[in-house]
């Protein structure tokens, strides 16, 4: 489904990585791990395509994400160390943005459902301003779980929730595995998934 | 892609509404500084009637320009960008919906308060009107191209002096051909030959100035 081709990052003169190459199938987990600076993050930009590779492709399907933007961006979603909230947007209308960026008609009581899952039951009408870091967090799982996406692409989804919001994060991960997707994330913070898991290791050059 | 243009226009106007002080900010400026003209110069009607079109168009062009940083800042801050960027439709759309909001936003509101500030400054009624179309056609030329330079240094930290001398000049042959139909006007000529040229710069401001911005974020981003 996704495959990455000799990519190579050059930060400030630092090469990160080079000739970094693995797939990804369909219900495949993969984390990707490294130390802080290891282009982990840029590693994940490039794999949205809003970084651009200093050599190497990502594919997906079989063709480049560049020349396949349209396709590939319906079936990929990303969240990173931002947490893309207005504060002046009630939670509802906050994940209804984020949706509408996709296109997605989706009703009112599907998003509720969704944030009732994600614990923010009854938080509807609350100004993001009004949340916690943490609870803006669960807002994008909320949105991830809406997205119809068949990649996730988490950087850090970990960051600011609290014990049961790792184990929902798990637990939306292995859903998601069940139905056929497909996740790439990195962490910091233990992630316990019950299943086949790889992992792709940056960094070891520096040590 | 007319769904995502139409959301996204919401949002922004809906955003903007719920953070009015920010929303008067342009329009406050544009009308503070063509009001000190007569105190700071002189009250005589002719000498007013002299500047008046160059100081509407010179303080409606800083307005705008003190405005555009709100066009992407907030959303390049709490990462929104980045999923406007990893939207399936086609970036021009939404970058044009954000402009259009902007627009909507700092622009109409300047050429809505432009006649009372016309007459202040003493400016006969037919060119009063001229000076509508004028900024009519004028402000989303300049929103459309301070887009342009927004999305170059929405990245550096302070960059707005960065983006006044990328956009100024730009802004410069607008600034010339508004003011000077208004002016054309005063003198009673004919005013069409200069809003000629605004409408056709608006239309091919309109056409590349999206493709133009929606390119640029991208380059801003991949670093």
């Amino acid at each position: 489904m996704l495959d990455i081709q000799s990519l190579e990052c050059v930060r400030d003169d630092r090469l990160l990585f080079s000739d970094l190459s693995f797939s990804l199938a369909e219900a495949e987990v993969l984390q990707i791990e490294g130390p802080n600076g290891s282009g982990k993050t840029s590693l994940l930009r490039i794999i949205c395509g809003l970084r651009q590779a200093d050599a190497g492709k990502v594919m997906w399907c079989g063709e480049s994400i560049r020349a396949n933007r349209e396709d590939y961006y319906a079936n990929m979603v990303y969240i990173g160390h931002l947490p893309c909230i207005k504060g002046e947007l009630t939670v509802l209308e906050n994940v209804r943005a984020l949706l509408d960026t996709r296109s997605l008609a989706v009703n009112d009581s599907v998003i509720e459902a969704a944030l009732a899952k994600v614990g923010l039951a009854s938080y509807e009408d609350v100004p993001g301003k009004a949340l916690s870091s943490g609870q803006r967090r669960r807002i994008l799982l909320a949105f991830i779980e809406l997205a119809q996406a068949k990649l996730w692409v988490l950087d850090e989804p970990l960051t600011a929730l609290d014990i049961q919001g790792v184990a929902l994060m798990e637990s939306m991960i292995l859903e998601h595995r069940q139905a056929g997707g497909s996740v790439i994330f990195t962490t910091h913070h233990g992630m316990q998934l019950d299943c086949d898991m790889r992992s792709v290791k940056l960094g070891v050059r520096a040590s | 892609m007319l769904r995502a243009f139409y959301y996204l226009l919401i949002r922004d106007l809906r955003l903007a509404l719920r953070n009015r002080h920010e929303l008067a900010n342009p329009l406050i400026f544009f009308i503070l500084v063509v009001s000190l003209f007569p105190l700071a110069v002189t009250p005589t009607p002719e000498v007013l009637q002299a500047m008046a079109p160059g100081v509407i168009w010179v303080s409606a062009l800083l307005a705008v320009l003190l405005s555009l940083d709100r066009l992407f800042k907030q959303d390049y801050d709490d990462g929104s960008l980045d999923q406007l960027m990893l939207s399936p439709n086609p970036l021009m759309i939404l970058v044009f919906a954000k402009v259009t909001a902007h627009w909507l936003l700092t622009g109409l509101p300047l050429v809505i308060i432009a006649p009372l500030l016309g007459l202040f400054m003493a400016m006969p009624t037919d060119a009063v009107s001229v000076l509508i179309y004028s900024l009519l056609l004028g402000t989303p030329i300049l929103s459309l191209i301070g887009a342009i330079g927004v999305s170059l240094t929405v990245a550096v930290n302070r960059g707005g002096v960065l983006l006044s001398l990328i956009v100024l000049p730009l802004y410069i042959p607008i600034l010339i051909f508004g003011a000077n139909a208004v002016d054309v006007a005063m003198d009673g000529l004919s005013v069409k030959g200069q809003l000629f040229f605004l409408a056709a710069v608006l239309a091919l401001a309109i056409s590349l100035a999206p493709l133009a911005t929606s390119v640029a974020l991208r380059i801003t981003a991949s670093r």
